[in-house]
């Protein structure tokens, strides 16, 4: 028998100097560092250890060094093959750009029985059907989506109250099925609805088409219905038992429901989260108000500051974990998406975390008159009488002149986060998002100074909230692991 | 081939015929063996009862694993892959799963992919399962050869000790394994091919388990099945008992945490070769009986266990060491 070597003589780690690959570091607390590669994993370290690794004097016997050399951020003579697998993740992260424009969203009408003063679109109380999208609409609008290169189509209705103009979802649906037989997609629908005038022929039609329903559930009845006034002052009732009603007819987990938080909201997030565990939903999205719409005219935006938002963020999430660690299951579905992005090798494709940006090629908008926005906050804001973002319109434009036009590419192009200022040297680049709409909205330019940006804070706080509890305890990173991995 | 005389008597005369002594009564219809007469031999090939029959292509090897229950031989084993091929073309087409492993099979090269396609040519029905280090894959010509094969049910299972190179490249004895190995897995996954990735538990690998879990979650999500195995102290694995040697039950946390991570990432995963009374609870469900009937058995300790129907139970090599947590799972009353 041969003789066995010893495993020192195949560690070159102590005979070598290492390289580092592309790495980016951020204080985490008081304490310690988080350092990011390019795919989005990171290792905490101490300031000695950051100060080591960067200055190329890290020894092999540091403990951090083997995190470092797992998780690629250096290489030495023991392997090469860390940039074949780094080149590897960042494709995989990169690989839905190719699919182009998944969701698409159909503004069926702007009418709407309520009158949230929150609304962050736009709405009109009265019963003209001018807000109404037309068949001839509609038909160019379909064109479109299925010009998108993307497998999968998923059509989504908004409003307003989408299902004010059933007709021409009915439309639709049976018009989208048509093309389908040729188009070879796999195809989605989902219907957004306050419930309120949902009836059962609605449902029936949901149910026989496989339409999903999204609705609005702002917590319990006091807070929902101060939030979202309507004739009978009664939206809190018209929703839970709209739920349990297209749950019965479309099956329990396709019904989907979102809060939105206001000033009101802040002191009850535990309430809050209680009305939909007490609703039986798996999870809750806590999200905080967008500065476009009603919500400007009303001031409701104004009305908390981030650091209020935050508060109640982190004061409702660790409410969810302490629920997750108690042994009952439930999540919070926007840090799940942080999480994917933190700890999978995959993708979210939630708009606002996307860079480049979702404007257009993740989401795109029809509105009811044939106008094309890059997003449903680009048409919030066009209602404010800024069209910035508006691509085209169906009536009048092809597929090449919206979706290759200056007025999507620009934006995409000066915000992608990898090297705009601000962004490219954040640790955090990697699970962050582009937002030149809300950039725009909010500074007036694309990009932004990063240090005023809310979006900015907002995450930031974030990310570093999320890290520090799952490197806090082992237990929260295995709930963590798992939300990664639901969404 | 018939069993006793009075078979034996109902076979026209001068038919080509052997009567076998009482020790080949296991043999049944369908089984292939071949007759040496020259060493009045008999070595059985394939046997229909037994789920998985697993042929050896080489003894020959380019790694030098610590734990290596088939320790490789240069030898020129070439005859090895004629007779392989010739039983393929006999062997009952209901078969459910065979496999290939060695030594290396693929160093055999174009006579590798020769018995692929064989494989799935005779037995397009019959899973193919063959055990490989990978590294021949890295370069991409063989990868892209066997991928063209379009074997319809193929799985490669390929070791991964850990996630860093050096400790991989120890426990198989060869520098520059670890980035081949991996070179390989991606080649393979990149044609359409499916991967098991093996990890064996010992002294060696279960300090970066946790690790590897995390690395085989972040970088090779895309595998199809991660098995878990419990050690076989054969050939170098006893030579190297006391290098080799950790108590499964000293490894608990590790596999929990390990196994944890791979499940929660949606991955496959397995635990071979382990025994149900010293697995923590939680992954038990995860526990396959994966030792061959054959070399499988059961220790003293065992008597009056209630759990033996679902429990792996040990190798016969087993009797040199076994865990110190052994004991019988009792019914609850």
């Amino acid at each position: 028998m041969a003789k066995f070597r010893e495993r020192a003589e195949f560690d070159a780690s102590t005979r070598s100097d290492y390289t580092m690959l592309p790495w980016r570091f951020t204080p985490l607390d008081d304490e310690s560092y988080v350092a990011t590669n390019m795919a989005g994993e990171y290792v905490t370290m101490s300031a000695g250890e950051v100060s080591d690794f960067a200055g190329g004097a890290l020894r092999p016997d540091q403990p951090v060094y083997d995190e470092l050399k797992s998780r690629h951020f250096l290489i030495d003579d023991d392997t090469q093959v860390a940039i074949d697998l780094l080149g590897l993740k960042i494709r995989t992260k990169l690989a839905p750009l190719a699919n182009f424009t998944g969701l698409h969203i159909f503004v069926t009408t702007l009418r709407c029985e309520h009158s949230c003063p929150y609304c962050q679109v736009s709405r009109a109380n009265d019963d003209k059907r001018e807000f109404d999208m037309s068949e001839e609409t509609a038909l160019r609008s379909l064109d479109l989506a299925f010009r998108s290169p993307s497998p999968a189509i998923k059509i989504e209705f908004q409003g307003g109250e989408s299902t004010l103009n059933m007709p021409i979802i009915r439309f639709i649906v049976a018009e989208a099925l048509r093309r389908k037989e040729t188009a070879r997609r796999n195809l989605a629908f989902v219907i957004a609805t306050n419930l309120a005038v949902l009836d059962d022929e609605i449902l029936q039609f949901a149910r026989q088409h496989d339409i999903l329903i999204s609705t609005s559930l702002d917590g319990p009845a006091d807070l929902h219905n101060r939030n979202r006034p309507r004739p009978g002052k009664n939206s809190y009732e018209k929703a839970v038992e709209g739920i349990a009603r297209a749950r019965t007819a479309l099956g329990h987990y396709n019904v989907g429901a979102l809060m939105t938080t206001t000033a009101a909201s802040l002191p009850q997030v535990r309430s809050i989260i209680d009305e939909y565990i007490r609703m039986d939903f798996g999870g809750i999205f806590l999200r905080p108000l967008s500065p476009y719409g009603f919500a400007i005219k009303t001031k409701s935006y104004a009305s908390y500051d981030q650091k209020k938002w935050l508060e109640f963020f982190f004061e409702g999430l660790d409410y969810i974990i302490d629920l997750n660690l108690g042994g009952f299951e439930f999540i919070e579905h926007y840090s799940a998406m942080v999480l994917k992005k933190m700890l999978t090798p995959l993708q979210t494709s939630y708009v606002d975390l996307m860079s480049p940006a979702g404007i257009g090629i993740g989401a795109v908008v029809y509105n009811y008159d044939g106008v094309v926005y890059a997003s449903d906050e680009s048409r919030m804001l066009a209602e404010m009488g800024d069209t910035t973002f508006a691509l085209g319109n169906v009536h009048d434009d092809d597929f090449a002149d919206i979706f290759m036009g200056d007025a999507l590419l620009e934006p995409l192009e000066q915000s992608f986060s990898a090297s705009v200022p601000g962004c490219s040297w954040c640790a955090f680049e990697p699970w962050c998002g582009a937002e030149p709409v809300f950039h725009h909205a909010t500074q007036g330019d694309f990009v932004g100074k990063k240090p005023l940006s809310s979006f900015c804070t907002r995450n930031i706080a974030l990310f570093r909230g999320l890290i520090s509890r799952m490197e806090a305890n082992p237990e929260v990173r295995r709930i963590f692991e798992r939300w990664a991995n639901i969404v | 081939m018939v069993k006793d005389a009075e078979t034996l008597a109902l076979i026209p005369g001068g038919a080509a015929a052997a009567v076998l002594s009482e020790d080949f009564h296991h043999l049944g219809d369908g089984d292939v063996v071949r007759l040496e007469p020259a060493k009045a031999g008999i070595r059985t090939l394939f046997r229909k009862a037994v789920a998985y029959n697993h042929f050896l292509l080489t003894e020959r090897c380019n790694n030098y694993c610590l734990m290596c229950s088939q320790p490789p031989r240069a030898v020129d084993d070439g005859w090895i892959v004629d007779e392989v091929l010739e039983v393929l073309r006999l062997m009952d087409r209901s078969a459910t799963e065979i496999g290939f492993t060695g030594g290396e099979p693929t160093l055999l090269g174009a006579r590798f992919i020769e018995l692929v396609q064989a494989a799935g040519s005779h037995l397009p029905n019959t899973a193919l399962h063959i055990l490989s280090n990978g590294r021949s894959f890295a370069t991409g010509t063989l990868a892209r050869d066997l991928g063209a094969v379009r074997h319809p049910d193929l799985m490669l299972g390929i070791p991964v000790y850990a996630d860093l190179a050096h400790v991989h490249d120890h426990v198989v004895q060869a520098d520059g394994a670890f980035d081949e190995t991996i070179r390989g897995i991606l080649a393979l996954k990149a044609q359409g091919v499916r991967v098991e990735i093996r990890v064996v538990l010992q002294e060696q690998t279960v300090p970066r388990l946790i690790p590897l879990a995390r690395f085989l979650a972040r970088n090779l999500l895309f595998v199809d099945h991660v098995a878990l195995m419990g050690l076989e102290l054969t050939g170098f694995a006893r030579a190297n008992l006391e290098r080799i040697w950790i108590d499964p039950v000293d490894y608990q946390a590790e596999l929990t945490e390990a196994v944890g991570i791979l499940d929660r990432a949606g991955m496959k995963v397995s635990i071979y070769n382990s025994q149900h009374c010293i697995l923590e609870p939680s992954l038990r469900r995860f526990s396959r009986r994966s030792i061959s009937d054959w070399k499988q058995e059961y220790m003293p300790e065992c008597e009056g266990c209630a759990a033996q129907g679902e429990c792996g139970g040990f190798f016969s090599s087993a009797k040199f060491r076994y865990s110190r947590g052994i004991s019988p799972i009792l019914k609850a009353s």
